[in-house]
């Protein structure tokens, strides 16, 4: 196999009495999508927010590409938040700039790599909004004013316009109807296919980790419990919590 | 001329005119970088130029001539009352003329004429953080600076060409100082923004109520955001002065009876004054 595009060893971090990463491993190639369940207060989001740099944990390891995350200065680490990286929230109100018009949103990340010219700014938006099915008419209206499904094919659009390779995506379905989220999947689907990008996504959705993933990794109170290929986990699951967790959504 | 030996030359004392020279000097060293400094209470409102008015107090010295300039005017209550403070205070002379003036204090504009080496010109700062309106906290605009990540700034010129089909903001317009940091340079029209670039004089601001000071050294490259497609104009209105017949400078839009009747003169009202007298010389 390829060599990773990010690795990550020995994760640990403890909020008081709390061990919301317990030794946790993780390995992400190029082009995979490996969706982390497990139930709340497993250690989920607090995972994203180590690899990428948002937190530090108390001990372990991160590199992505070779570069040793965590002793990155924060410019370098911020540079690659918006090129290499991105993050796509669970509420879109986390991700996008309401105030600012759709194309200024879109806009934003291309004018932070140092795109100058009005025009291109305003056909790269014009393209990404048609690819998340917004109609490019509402380039220049406020978000704040969008539908919550909208909103989150928007931030996802001011995500992916800088193509970057790596996107970590925290419940990006949560919080939306189900028949809203069945199409967002399908669209994320296809952009990631599409761009080939790596991808790091929470759920709770066993379903649209299916759909979605490559390989699962299973969290149970911070630590890492099950791991493996999509259908190996779903179909045919090892520890005793993914068995009831698979069985719970079954049973659902 | 004597100042009042009731006061300490220039009001400030000795050792509140080293820590503001010690911010000056920092903040020449990193163009465009807003260093704190701590700012003393002063016997003006804020909104009066009380951070233009203590970095003067701590550049000058018994032999300058002083000029302050109000919207390019000397005789507004703002320049007329700062004028005699330092009279006052440091016993200093004063002028109307840019040509002769060592430091001009300034609100609001910078002076037609080129300015020149020796020259200190001091502006009088409300807000001194560029980004404020985007991302009110202050933290984090600092951490904006430390890394250079201006993007932010461009989506609101982005912004406003969406909205308005060109950039409208017309005054504090933002720049980049020796392409590293981002500035405001305080509330002058867009228009004076060129005057600023490669300006043979030394450039001090100074931001009372926000404790900032922040500096453009002489011969320093000052560039006006924009995009390459809505390329920075600086705009002004399109008539010629009524005074002095100029076609090229700042004008300011007067009323001259109750019906209504307008003309157009220099705002800068020294400048204005030469190009008559030069007019007359002429004729
Ligand atoms: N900033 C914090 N301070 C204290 N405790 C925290 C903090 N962040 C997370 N925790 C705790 O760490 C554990 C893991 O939290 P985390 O948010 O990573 O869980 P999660 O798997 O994302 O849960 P959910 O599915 O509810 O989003 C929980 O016990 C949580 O209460
Ligand atoms: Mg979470
Ligand atoms: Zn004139």
């Amino acid at each position: 196999m390829s060599t990773p595009l990010m690795e990550a060893r020995g994760l640990q971090l403890r909020f008081g009495r709390v061990a919301a990463l317990d030794d946790v491993a993780i390995d992400i190639h190029p082009g995979e999508v490996v969706a982390i369940v497990g139930e709340s207060g497993s250690g989920k989001t607090t995972l994203l927010r180590v690899l990428s740099g948002l937190m530090r944990p108390d001990a372990g390891a991160v590199t992505y590409r070779g570069q040793d995350v965590l002793a990155m200065p924060e410019a370098a680490r911020r540079r690659l938040m918006r090129t290499e990286w991105g993050f796509v929230h669970q509420n879109p109100r986390d991700g996008l700039r309401l105030g600012v018009t759709a194309g200024g949103n879109i806009g934003e990340r291309l004018m932070a790599v140092g795109a100058r010219h009005y025009g291109n700014i305003r056909a790269e938006a014009t393209e990404w909004l048609k690819r998340v099915e917004i109609d490019p008419a509402r380039m220049d209206d406020i978000p704040g004013k969008f539908s919550g499904g909208m909103q989150q094919r928007l931030q996802i659009a001011r995500v992916l316009v800088t193509r970057p390779r790596l996107v970590f995506m925290d419940e990006p379905t949560g919080g939306l109807d189900v028949s809203v989220q069945a199409r967002l999947l399908d669209l994320i689907r296809a952009l990631v296919a599409d761009l080939g990008l790596a991808v790091l996504i929470v759920t709770h959705d066993i379903a649209a980790a299916r759909l979605l993933a490559h390989r699962i990794l299973v969290m149970r109170q911070g630590q890492v419990v099950e791991e493996g290929l999509t259908d190996r986990v779903l179909d045919d699951p090892q520890h005793a919590y993914t068995q009831l967790l698979v069985s719970s959504v079954l049973a659902a | 001329m004597t100042h009042d030996p009731g006061y300490n030359f220039a009001y400030l004392d000795e050792s509140t005119k080293r820590m503001i020279r010690r911010a000056i000097l920092k903040a020449v060293a990193i163009p465009g970088h807003q260093v704190p400094f701590g700012s003393r209470e002063m016997p003006l409102p804020y909104g009066w130029g009380t951070g233009g008015i203590q970095v003067t107090a701590s550049v000058l010295g018994p032999r300058d001539v002083l000029k302050v300039i109000d919207q390019g005017s000397d005789d507004t209550t703002n320049a007329v009352s700062i004028r005699a403070f330092f009279r006052r205070t440091a016993g200093v002379a004063t002028t109307e003329r840019t040509a002769e003036a060592t430091i001009i204090q300034t609100r609001h504009r910078i002076p037609e004429r080129r300015l020149t080496e020796g020259q200190i010109l001091v502006y009088q700062v409300p807000i001194p953080e560029p980004l404020a309106r985007l991302e009110p906290r202050i933290a984090e605009t600092r951490r904006l600076h430390a890394m250079a990540d201006y993007g932010l700034m461009h989506v609101k010129l982005y912004e406003d060409i969406a909205k308005h089909g060109h950039i409208a903001t017309s005054y504090s317009y933002p720049v980049m100082v020796n392409e590293r940091y981002l500035m405001s340079p305080s509330p002058i029209p867009a228009f004076d923004n060129p005057k600023m670039h490669m300006m043979p004089a030394l450039q001090l601001f100074g931001a009372g109520r926000e404790k900032r000071i922040y500096a453009v050294p002489p011969y320093t490259a000052v560039r006006s955001l924009d995009f390459e497609d809505h390329p920075f104009r600086p705009i002004r209105a399109p008539h010629r002065c009524e005074l002095c017949g100029s076609g090229d400078t700042y004008l300011d839009e007067v009323l001259v009876d109750d019906k209504g009747g307008r003309i157009f003169v220099c705002s800068d009202t020294d400048h204005c004054q030469e190009r008559q007298a030069m007019r007359e010389a002429a004729e």
